[in-house]
């Protein structure tokens, strides 16, 4: 039922060079899922975000220092071999300071023929920052109308919405059906059909998944559900790791991480000024801890609330070693699970993932899971 | 060593002042409270001139430099890295924020005493840990807590109006903010002095780095490292401009007259990011060889206000008064203020290791540099973005370049003798041996 997805996933590269062949039109890759790529369909661009490949590397030394996450700098090691050739453009919505170090790698040594560096506010609560992003979409848009030749309507804009709305409804469908007892679904299903997401073209992603809705409430697997887990991190498509740990009786029902929910929770509602409810969604997203600043520690709460709805029994909070924004919430992210009654795992991850000395130490967690259980 | 060029150095006539100036300022901020003032704190990117306007009594705690002087007494720093990492926090993050945090947990001021509970935070911030640093700070502090996002693109390389316009709108929200949380009024007129305090202390910092391309050079980056602070604290205070008026004109006179920093200077360093503050010794024994490291892009950079022309060469930027800038109201001065704090070369590292590049190649030009040398700095993602990048362009450009590895504030991330062991071998590629 996933296949479609995960043969996306694993070819990525293959699907957009076809998509170009076939189409004629510009591919844009891009860094963080704070990119509006409502205005890139509206302008018959294809977003495809860019990840790294789990694969050893000793490319990055000359371009990035060591103490750079083991994400950017799998990411440069793709750029700096090529994989991304194919790509037109190359954008970078303003995250953390590593993507904008690949960003720049990248501007310096495979420059294409669209390089856009967008400034996106850190203060999304305050109430100054949607005129400033819908200002800052404005600026972009002329950019890529002078890039591809071509302006970009208000129905073009409605399209783009449109087309991404969709994808986002159709995937939260699928997730509802994660909440069930039984859920019909892996935890790795289920990101390869997020990750998968960010890599094609949308409207053929909402065919897949139209489809898959139709089916997947009657599947029946002949696997058990096991202990229900969250995880939560960055940039987790970790398969192999996911994998394994599904491996061993459990099942991951919920996710907070930019390859999966949290890139796609919230849809833009309909209003006059497309530009300010397209910034109205992306202010108002799941925020990455880089953009959750303020006392209200938005982000926990939201990840607390999926986490119940879920029925979540532990946490496997992923660590990519050296990303600051992340390692400053996990010590306070970590007890609001415990105060919450529900364990966690920390795990930090570099760009290969010892597969073998965490299978020991997740099964060692998920049995305290298990003794949890018990009931006397 | 008889050939050896050697010129008259003096020591700086205004060093004791600025060692009274700091301590002062450290003992203000600690005594604050009890006389009755406020106390705030944020970072050095922090747009101070707004709690300035809040009168003579409101004191601030600047977080980069406080850090940088726990930085320099490894025995507390360690206290203060261990309470952080006792309760789960990783010992790669910022180590400024680390040293920071850790005397908060230890309730340990760096200058004696507990440590002094701010009435509030005000931050400003581009790089991802800023803001962040504060909203943790401020929930252990139980203060209130507010953040200027000034994380658009420096205004010397593109400027948009929603971008000036979103500071601005910012900067008077939190001006509402001081006065709830104080309640005070905000004093208009006061806030426009500051702001012309703020535009002079950095444009004077400029102009006092600049004189720094003179050979020999009359100031050297040591001890620069203890003159540059003013401009992170408090820098709209009228005795930090006179301070700067001061030092501008001893360097000035120190040119004229020949005086260098470094009697044997023989060859001109520039550097990169904050140094290992444990370890300034390092740049001392860098002279043993004839070395004077003259600053770096950071040094005059991090706070000095410069135009930065197309071709990338830089100039300090005259202050707004010598501009002939009017302020008359408070939108006036917030918006001139937003636009000069937006315009310093520092803050291509937080966006683009190429504009840096280039700013670093143009430093090596204006400083008449013969070589660098960069510190990897684990301590601070900000200032090492791009920096392997800008190693490579320094080379292309024909600067040797020396590379080693530490941390501005965790001297366990520094090896001394590997770090000297590369010096020499460092020297005797260029040809120098010690003097001494
Ligand atoms: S893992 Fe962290 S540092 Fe790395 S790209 Fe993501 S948010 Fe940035
Ligand atoms: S990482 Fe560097 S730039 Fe960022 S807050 Fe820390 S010291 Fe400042």
């Amino acid at each position: 039922m996933f296949d479609q997805f995960k043969n996306w996933y694993e070819n990525r590269h293959e699907y957009a060079k076809e998509w170009k062949a076939k189409t004629g039109g510009k591919v844009m890759a891009y860094m963080c899922t704070y990119v509006p790529e409502e205005i890139l369909y509206a302008a018959d661009v294809l977003p495809i975000r860019v990840y790294g490949s789990h694969e050893a590397s000793d490319l990055t030394e000359q371009h990035i220092f060591g103490m750079y996450c083991p994400f950017c700098r799998d990411c440069v090691a793709q750029v700096m071999e090529g994989r991304y050739d194919y790509a037109d453009g190359v954008m970078i919505s303003q995250s953390c300071l590593h993507m904008r170090q690949v960003y720049s790698s990248w501007e310096i040594h495979k420059p294409t023929e669209f390089m856009y560096y967008m400034p996106f506010p850190i203060a999304v609560e305050s109430k100054h920052a949607r005129p400033h992003l819908a200002a800052e979409f404005k600026i972009f848009i002329e950019a890529v109308e002078k890039w591809t030749g071509k302006k970009i309507t208000v129905q073009d804009l409605d399209r783009g919405i449109e087309i991404l709305n969709k994808n986002r409804e159709l995937m939260r469908e699928v997730y509802k059906l994660r909440l069930l007892d039984n859920p019909p679904l892996t935890g790795v299903e289920c990101m390869h059909m997020t990750s998968s997401s960010q890599m094609v073209d949308k409207r053929e992603h909402n065919q897949a998944l139209e489809k898959l809705l139709k089916e997947l409430p009657s599947r029946k697997t002949d696997r058990e559900t096991g202990i229900r887990l969250m995880i939560v991190g960055s940039e987790c498509d970790d398969i192999e790791f996911m994998e394994m740990v599904e491996s061993l009786n459990s099942t991951f029902v919920a996710d907070d991480h930019c390859t999966g929910s949290r890139a796609f929770w919230n849809s833009v509602e309909p209003e006059e000024d497309r530009l300010l409810a397209i910034a109205k969604r992306y202010l108002e997203r799941p925020p990455c801890p880089t953009k959750d600043a303020t006392k209200n520690f938005v982000r926990f709460h939201h990840v607390m609330e999926m986490a119940k709805e879920a029925k979540v029994e532990g946490a496997v909070i992923i660590q990519q070693k050296f990303c600051d924004p992340h390692e400053i919430d996990i010590p306070l992210l970590r007890k609001r699970f415990e105060d919450n009654g529900i364990r966690t795992y920390f795990l930090e991850l570099d760009v290969t993932v010892p597969i073998g000395q965490f299978k020991i130490r997740i099964e060692a967690f998920l049995e305290m899971l298990r003794a949890d259980e018990l009931p006397f | 060593m008889s050939d050896i060029k050697r010129y008259k150095t003096e020591p700086l006539k205004c060093w004791g002042k600025a060692k009274e100036l700091r301590a002062k300022y450290y003992r203000e901020y600690q005594e604050a409270r009890s006389k009755g003032g406020i106390c705030w704190s944020g970072g050095a990117e922090a747009i101070d001139v707004i709690p300035y306007a809040f009168g003579d009594d409101v004191h601030a705690l600047t977080a980069e430099p406080y850090a940088a002087a726990i930085a320099f007494d490894p025995e507390f720093a360690h206290k203060c890295e261990s309470a952080l990492e006792s309760k789960g926090w990783a010992r790669d993050m910022c180590a400024y924020m680390r040293n920071y945090w850790g005397s908060v947990l230890i309730d340990e001021y760096a200058f004696g005493g507990p440590f002094p509970k701010p009435h509030f935070n005000l931050q400003s911030g581009f790089c991802c840990t800023h803001a962040k640093w504060f909203q943790v700070l401020s929930l252990w502090e139980d203060v209130p807590y507010f953040n200027i996002d000034i994380g658009t693109i420096p205004f010397w390389k593109e400027e948009h109006p929603n971008r000036l316009q979103y500071i601005v709108d910012q900067m008077q929200d939190s001006i509402e903010f001081i006065e709830k949380v104080t309640g005070r009024k905000c004093d208009d007129e006061r806030l426009i002095e500051g702001v012309y305090n703020d535009s002079r202390t950095t444009s004077l910092w400029a102009k006092i780095t600049e004189l720094n391309q003179n050979t020999p050079a009359p100031l050297d980056e040591k001890s620069m490292y203890s003159l540059y602070v003013f401009t992170t604290l408090d820098r709209a205070r009228k005795e930090f401009v006179d301070f700067y008026e001061e030092l501008y004109a001893e360097t000035k006179d120190r040119v004229e007259r020949g005086i260098a920093a470094l009697a044997t200077e023989r060859l001109r360093l520039m550097s990169d990011s904050q140094p290992p503050w444990a370890f300034l010794r390092v740049w001392r024994y860098l002279e043993q060889f004839g070395v004077v490291s003259t600053g770096s892009i950071y040094t005059i950079g991090l706070e000095g206000v410069w135009d930065i022309a197309d071709d990338w060469s830089l100039t300090p930027r005259e202050d707004l008064k010598s501009r002939g800038v009017e302020l008359k109201t408070r939108e006036d001065a917030l918006r001139a203020m937003a636009d000069w704090h937006m315009r310093r070369p520092i803050y291509a590292m937080f966006y683009n290791a190429d504009w840096k590049s280039k700013l670093m190649v143009q430093y090596a030009k204006q400083w008449n540099c013969d070589a660098a040398m960069l510190h990897l700095n684990r301590g601070c993602e900000g200032t090492s973005l791009g920096i392997m990048e800008n190693r490579t362009a320094l080379i292309k450009a024909g600067l040797p370049v020396l590379t080693y590895e530490g941390n501005m504030g965790d001297d366990r991330d520094f090896d001394e003798g590997r770090t000297v062991a590369r010096i020499d071998t460092f020297m005797e590629s260029l040809g120098l041996n010690k003097l001494t």
